[in-house]
């Protein structure tokens, strides 16, 4: 009996490994072509390089003027993300804690926004900032995205900030602390974990996000990860091994970042998805 | 409550407080919603500064729009295939994942990999595999299924796609499957258990009432990202061959800024809001009839 389920749990264990295997193996296929030169890919996808050249990684960095791109991805995601936990958690707090029918309402019309999809949008918003003169600019990018971030951060942050206990802030206001102080001494610590959760899946949103970017920046040198990944293939085609490098170049920031705080960013999808 | 005393106080800590938030959401969602409703009945093309009202002109030309229809319908299947085949999958994966078995976080580390990566990036990679990869195989082994690119047929383009967004997203809904099923009690189950009830009772009589919430989450979101998805259609298949896997958003997109029909354009668009709304409305209406407390 002990031993009929022990092998079945090695069988289980068996199975899993071949879907995990199947589900890596993109990856590693990338990783490999992206050592050879584009003769070696074409006639055996399957081989591995004979010896290792970063040429191609050199054309892929330069010509998708990597460097750029990738400081352009950097600013807007870090800022944006930081953005969205500030204005979210600020106002959260305060439809809180000053629970009139006003506030209430203006609540659930940020959550009921959240069904609209992005094309249903996407044209108003680009002829509105386009006449506004404001295309074309990062800051322009920065803003959007705590417009439409904003939404499902201030949903989260207002069921946590209902179980923080109002007497700690009246403590904090007795003693002589103004709301703005309690808020930034008190309450935003306490929401630490829950900014990290926010913070999280807004990264791995606008790190990646590619059809806003590519309506709002136009010009190359505002372009980021995504967009320049996308012209260089589109102007690329013929020459596998530059391309396979440039996309290693493009997830690697990210894997890297996942290596360290794997732990934290499946934490952070898992607490995002309980409301 | 917290109030300040004094209407002027009152009055700058609301502004700090919600001020910025509630401009850029109101600037940049729900302006340019209600904007958008306007253009659905103009004719602009995106280049003049003057439009004119064309009454309900636009709406009847998106249902004249045959290959609207034909996207939107494509899309429904996509979208029917890509949530069951999602959220079938990680479920499964969220319950073995869940049993106590060796490296269980390891795998689940691995299986959430795809969505660190971009739709853009994602597309590319599975376009040189579907290709490449794919083909050289079927040469090798003489598999007639395998050894002419699936890309360029339209059939198994979109299978291509169903095949990509399935493996793209079955990490993602597994981890919210994982954390529904870590808050499943364990006594009830130990009780069944004693009571007779065998791993199949307690699935379909336990663990499955005791889930609906997470599905609930798991298949709002797919849904919403199977109607949404542009970027990995537009790597991956760039809707052809021959348009036959443009999706909804991609036609939208090009019926806007590249046929620069804008009124028309943004009258899809809002249909396929309407549509995206009843249908996700419905779902979350119907599921949470079916929600039971442990």
């Amino acid at each position: 009996m002990v031993g009929s389920k022990s092998s079945f749990s090695w069988l289980k264990f068996i199975v899993l490994a071949i879907v995990l295997i199947l589900f890596i193996v993109p990856f590693v296929l990338l990783l490999i072509n992206s050592f050879k030169d584009n003769n070696a890919i074409t006639s055996n996808p399957l081989s591995l390089p004979h010896h290792f050249s970063f040429s191609n990684y050199k054309t892929a960095f330069d010509e998708m003027g990597y460097l750029s791109a990738f400081m352009n991805t950097f600013i807007i995601t870090t800022v944006s993300v930081l953005l969205i936990s500030l204005c979210a958690a600020m106002t959260a707090h305060y439809f809180v804690r000053n629970n009139t029918k006003f506030n209430q309402i203006t609540f659930l019309l940020m959550v009921a926004s959240m069904i609209i999809p992005f094309q249903a949008i996407m044209i108003p918003l680009v002829k509105i900032y386009g006449s506004l003169g404001m295309l074309d600019s990062k800051w322009s990018l920065i803003y959007m995205y705590v417009g439409f971030g904003s939404s499902l951060a201030v949903f989260i942050y207002h069921g946590f900030v209902k179980s923080i206990p109002v007497e700690l802030e009246e403590a904090a206001m007795i003693d002589g602390a103004t709301r703005t102080q309690t808020f930034f001494r008190v309450v935003f610590p306490v929401l630490m974990p829950t900014t990290a959760t926010i913070s999280i899946l807004n990264v791995l949103w606008i790190w990646n996000d590619f059809l806003l970017p590519s309506l709002i920046l136009v010009n190359p040198e505002q372009h980021t990860l995504p967009l320049s990944t996308y012209s260089f293939y589109g102007t690329y085609t013929v020459d596998y091994g530059p391309l396979m490098a440039g996309l290693v170049l493009t997830i690697l920031p990210i894997i890297i970042v996942y290596l360290f705080a794997q732990k934290y960013i499946i934490q952070g999808v898992m607490q995002g998805s309980i409301k | 409550m917290i109030t300040e005393k004094g209407v002027w106080n009152r009055l700058r800590s609301r502004l700090l407080f919600t001020g910025p938030t509630l401009f850029a959401f109101l600037t940049v969602m729900i302006v340019p919603f209600f904007y958008g409703i306007y253009l659905t009945f103009t004719n602009w093309d995106g280049i003049s500064t003057t439009h004119t009202l064309v009454g309900f002109k636009n709406y009847g030309a998106v249902f004249k729009d045959t290959e609207f229809w034909k996207s939107f319908g494509l899309t429904l299947k996509y979208v029917l295939f890509t949530v069951i085949l999602i959220n079938v999958i990680a479920f499964l994966l969220a319950y073995v994942l869940t049993k106590g078995l060796k490296g269980q976080s390891f795998f689940r580390a691995g299986f959430f990999l795809p969505n660190l990566v971009g739709g853009i990036v994602l597309g590319f990679i599975w376009q040189f595999i579907f290709n490449n990869v794919v083909v050289y195989l079927g040469q090798k082994a003489a598999i007639p299924l395998l050894s002419a690119s699936w890309l360029s047929d339209p059939d198994k383009a979109f299978w291509s796609l169903v095949i990509v967004t399935v493996w793209q997203y079955a990490g993602y809904m597994m981890v919210i499957y994982v954390a529904g099923l870590m808050g499943v009690p364990n006594d009830i189950l130990e009780a069944a258990s004693i009571d007779g009830a065998n791993g199949w009772t307690k699935m379909r009589k336990m663990i499955l009432p005791l889930m609906v919430p997470s599905f609930i989450v798991c298949i709002f979101l797919s849904l919403q990202r199977g109607f949404m998805v542009y970027d990995v259609n537009v790597a991956l298949t760039q809707g052809g061959p021959f348009k036959s896997t443009e999706l909804v958003s991609m036609h939208v997109y090009e019926k806007a800024f590249l046929a620069r029909d804008y009124g028309l354009g943004q009258a899809e668009a809002f249909v396929l809001f309407l549509l995206v709304a009843g249908i996700t409305l419905l779902q979350v209406y119907f599921s949470k009839k079916m929600e039971v407390d442990a």
